[in-house]
């Protein structure tokens, strides 16, 4: 078969003209339907763009997790700043640092009983100006004890033949501590926290 | 009704404001609320007074420690002074000040009160800290006053906002003991803050006040007409002593405070620092040396043991140890104790012994060298002082009890006189029927026990009856507790306490009479204002007329009487026995110039004033000159003369 690529039809054709309108179809369907996610990117600000991909990306795996996974929850970070105001609260008066920090090798009993006296005295100061204790069970330890059903299980802890059904009877091994009130002392916006004993120089 | 609610609009509360030696306290009460039921007993609220305790550090305390850190510019971070209020306060005031002061105590301003009823130095003059090098910033006891009650108004607006400190009705309270100049400055320093409706309330008062209110109604029964009350009040750095009569008026019981001691510069902290040296001795002996810090260190210590050995009666020693001050605690740790035998020896030998009623303090003796310093009381012995204290107001309770109730004392002998000599010389003295402590001191059992005691056998060696103790709670809190209840009580509920002056005063007159060499001209006394004389009363002008150089200051001697209650304004005394009348603090009066030629004579009258606060004044009134409205020309008095 000959192909002449360079003739040209003079007239329109049945079959021509059909190709030429399901062209024009087929172009005006791929428009209309594939507009949306392709065309977005470089026409539209990018925030938009951003924010809604980033809701495509964090909604996507939730759905799925939440019929598949265990729940995950979000950790809570503990803020250094108040571990290190207690931590200076007990160098202060009980010099707890100083104390830790010394290697007990060597030295006798009496030398290390006369500086825990010091630790424990301060320290002792320290827990009881700014936290209040209470135990959380009043039974004497080593008595038995009942627990009714659904008793908090963060404040009772079951061990050993941990079996059957509540009300749970056993024996009060450690009565546990309860804070039932914090009164930290309030921290100046500038002050540098980690500096948890300054050096001290005389003059 | 209607006056109530125009004071109301303007206080909202009482406060009183402990203003101690050692700490200050502050104690509230909501007047509006009380008011709407007289019925209940109004509540008081100690208020938790926010301060630095360590650099950028604040806590809430019940008590601001009295004492002022003048820092180094290099020596603290901006950042570590803030205050919840102020971010950049000018002076550092309350626990951090001690603690720093600790360390370097020639930049620490402590016990700016008994500097302030120091007649020795100008009390305007900034010189504290004293004997501290010329570079650390010096204010005056006055400034310091200022400031510890400046703290607590900023303090107070930072809890109630809508209530300015200024606005409510303040009560202040002051030793009993405190001279006219030292009322004046402690006003002076309340008005600097701007306090508006001021009052400044005896100490020993205060803790009566409380007692009342803890007592409730029932405080009628635990007294009765003819009751004489010794308030026994021993703080951190002061004693101070009174006597209150209870007397019946229109069917009602009153109270009368009938006398006041004198100022003796002995507390708690002497106690402190007595045990200190105690085991300084102790470790001496054992051939270990301290150094200045540890000394400090060690009473410190010793006030924890000391509150420990006093008070549980099963532990027998408190160890006491002292770590080092470098990071290497262990082997450089001091170690000692102390026993309750050393604690009971030094403290109730020591400051409570038991004497005799005619056991006086020694006699003050002071060398012709005396350093720059405050006139501690030579005599640590509390008890002496309390003999030498009752023995001079012998007769206090006459004018109010009757002479009768002396008379009984003696057991039925008609004639007092009689009476002493029967009892084979023993000195007589009032005879107290009920006793309050107060003060942190005499939280110890043991000492109050003491005093109670030593008390109790000298009314049983002079045949009269045991004095009861008035039970009391929260010795340290009380006086600022009795203050605000003080304000509530000012509204006309409850029961007042009469006092007035606790002293006659008089103004020295040299006699009239040919110079002789090597005499001093003899002295006479004017008296200006009378024993009792009350809140808001003035006295009328003398007869006897003074004459003030115009342009030049003249000045006064000042004198005052807490024996002689009888002695009326304008009476001239040309002789009196030793010891009765006391030299107080010169006076001062300076005319202005004003339309008068410099060296003109312009001669005056003096007259007395209390005013509502609570202080005296005295002024001079021209003779013959008058001002644009007609009155006499009146010139203030001073009373705390500048050098």
């Amino acid at each position: 078969m000959n192909i002449d690529l360079s003739a040209f039809p003079t007239t329109l054709d049945t079959l021509h003209l059909g190709l030429g309108i399901s062209a024009a179809l087929f172009l005006v369907l791929f428009l209309t339907k594939k507009k949306a996610p392709d065309h977005q990117a470089p026409a539209e600000n990018e925030n938009a763009t951003g924010e809604e991909s980033l809701e495509q990306t964090v909604e996507q795996p939730a759905k799925e997790v939440i019929q598949e996974a265990p729940k995950t929850v979000v950790l809570k970070e503990a803020t250094p700043e108040a571990a290190l105001q207690l931590l200076t609260l007990l160098q202060q008066d009980a010099r707890f640092i100083d104390f830790i920090q010394e290697d007990l090798s060597g030295y006798s009993d009496a030398d290390i009983g006369a500086a825990a006296r010091v630790v424990h005295e301060g320290s002792k100061k320290t827990l009881d100006t700014y936290f209040t204790f209470e135990a959380i069970r009043s039974e004497e330890e080593e008595t038995s004890i009942s627990l009714p059903e659904g008793f908090n299980a963060s404040e009772v802890r079951l061990t050993g033949n941990v079996v059957g059904q509540a009300p749970f009877k056993g024996t009060l091994i450690h009565k546990g501590w309860k804070v039932s009130e914090v009164k930290l002392p309030k921290l100046s916006a500038g002050h540098d926290a980690s500096i948890v004993a300054p050096a001290e120089v005389e003059l | 009704m209607n006056d109530t609610t125009v004071n109301n609009s303007q206080a909202r509360y009482s406060v009183g404001i402990d203003l101690g030696t050692t700490h200050c306290v502050l104690s509230y009460l909501d007047l509006t609320k009380a008011l709407e039921d007289p019925t209940l007993e109004p509540e008081l609220t100690i208020m938790s007074i926010p301060q630095l305790t360590h650099a950028g550090v604040i806590e809430e305390k019940k008590q601001l420690p009295s004492f002022i850190y003048m820092a180094h510019e290099s020596e603290l971070n901006e950042a570590d002074i803030a205050l919840p209020w102020n971010a950049q306060p000018k002076s550092i005031v309350g626990s951090i000040a001690r603690e720093l002061g600790s360390k370097t105590a020639i930049r620490l301003v402590a016990s700016a009160k008994s500097w302030l009823c120091h007649s020795g130095v100008d009390r305007h003059s900034a010189f504290l800290p004293v004997a501290s090098p010329e570079e650390v910033s010096k204010i005056s006891p006055l400034t310091a006053t200022y400031e510890y009650l400046d703290h607590l108004r900023a303090a107070w607006e930072h809890q109630f906002p809508e209530f300015p400190l200024a606005e409510q009705d303040v009560t202040i309270t002051i030793p009993a003991s405190f001279d006219p100049a030292a009322r004046e400055l402690t006003a002076e320093a309340a008005q600097r803050v701007g306090f508006a409706n001021l009052t400044l309330l005896e100490e020993p008062q205060a803790a009566v006040y409380n007692w009342i209110h803890a007592s409730g109604e029932a405080w009628r029964e635990q007294v009765q007409v003819g009751d004489i009350i010794l308030v026994v009040d021993v703080g951190g750095g002061t004693t101070d002593l009174s006597l209150i009569a209870v007397i019946e008026e229109e069917g009602n019981l009153t109270l009368n405070r009938i006398a006041v001691g004198e100022h003796i510069l002995l507390g708690g902290d002497n106690m402190d620092l007595a045990l200190a040296y105690r085991v300084k001795a102790k470790l001496s002996a054992e051939g270990k040396e301290l150094q200045g810090w540890q000394i400090q260190a060690i009473s410190q210590a010793c006030r924890d043991a000391k509150e420990q050995l006093l008070l549980d009666n099963d532990i027998d020693s408190v160890p006491i140890s002292v770590p080092s001050r470098g990071s290497k605690l262990l082997g450089k740790t001091l170690r000692t104790e102390l026993t309750r035998n050393e604690v009971r020896e030094a403290l109730l030998e020591g400051f409570f012994p038991e004497v005799k009623i005619d056991d006086h303090p020694r006699a003050v003796r002071r060398g012709g060298l005396t350093q720059k310093g405050l006139p501690y009381a030579q005599d640590p012995a509390v008890s002496r002082h309390l003999a030498a204290f009752l023995s001079k107001q012998v007769t206090a309770a006459d004018d109010v009890l009757g002479s009768a109730s002396s008379a009984d004392n003696e057991q039925g002998f008609a004639d007092p006189l009689a009476g002493n000599f029967a009892q084979g010389g023993i000195a007589d003295f009032i005879k107290p029927s009920a006793i309050l402590f107060n003060g942190g001191v005499l939280k110890a059992p043991v000492v109050s026990e003491r005093i109670l005691t030593t008390i109790n056998q000298w009314l049983e060696d002079a045949g009269a009856d045991k004095a009861r103790l008035l039970a009391d709670a929260d010795l340290d809190l009380a006086v600022a507790s009795g203050a605000s209840y003080y304000g509530y009580v000012k509204q006309g509920q409850g029961v007042r306490i009469r006092g007035g002056l606790a002293s006659t005063y008089y103004v020295g007159i040299e006699s009239s009479m040919p110079a002789i060499p090597g005499m001093e001209p003899p002295l006479e006394a004017l008296c200006i204002a009378p024993f009792g004389m009350e809140e808001g009363s003035e006295t009328t002008p003398s007869q006897a007329e003074f004459g003030l150089v115009v342009g030049e200051p003249v000045r006064f001697r000042f004198f005052g009487s807490n024996t002689r209650r009888h002695d009326e304004a304008g009476l001239q005394l040309d002789h009196w026995q030793e010891g009765e009348l006391e030299e107080l603090p010169e006076l001062q009066a300076t005319l202005a110039v004003e339309g008068r030629r410099i060296g003109d004579v312009v001669p005056v009258r003096l007259m007395a004033k209390v005013t509502e606060v609570g202080t005296l004044k005295l002024e001079a009134i021209a003779v013959n000159s008058v001002d644009q409205n007609g009155a006499p020309e009146r010139w203030q008095i001073e009373l705390d003369v500048r050098d």
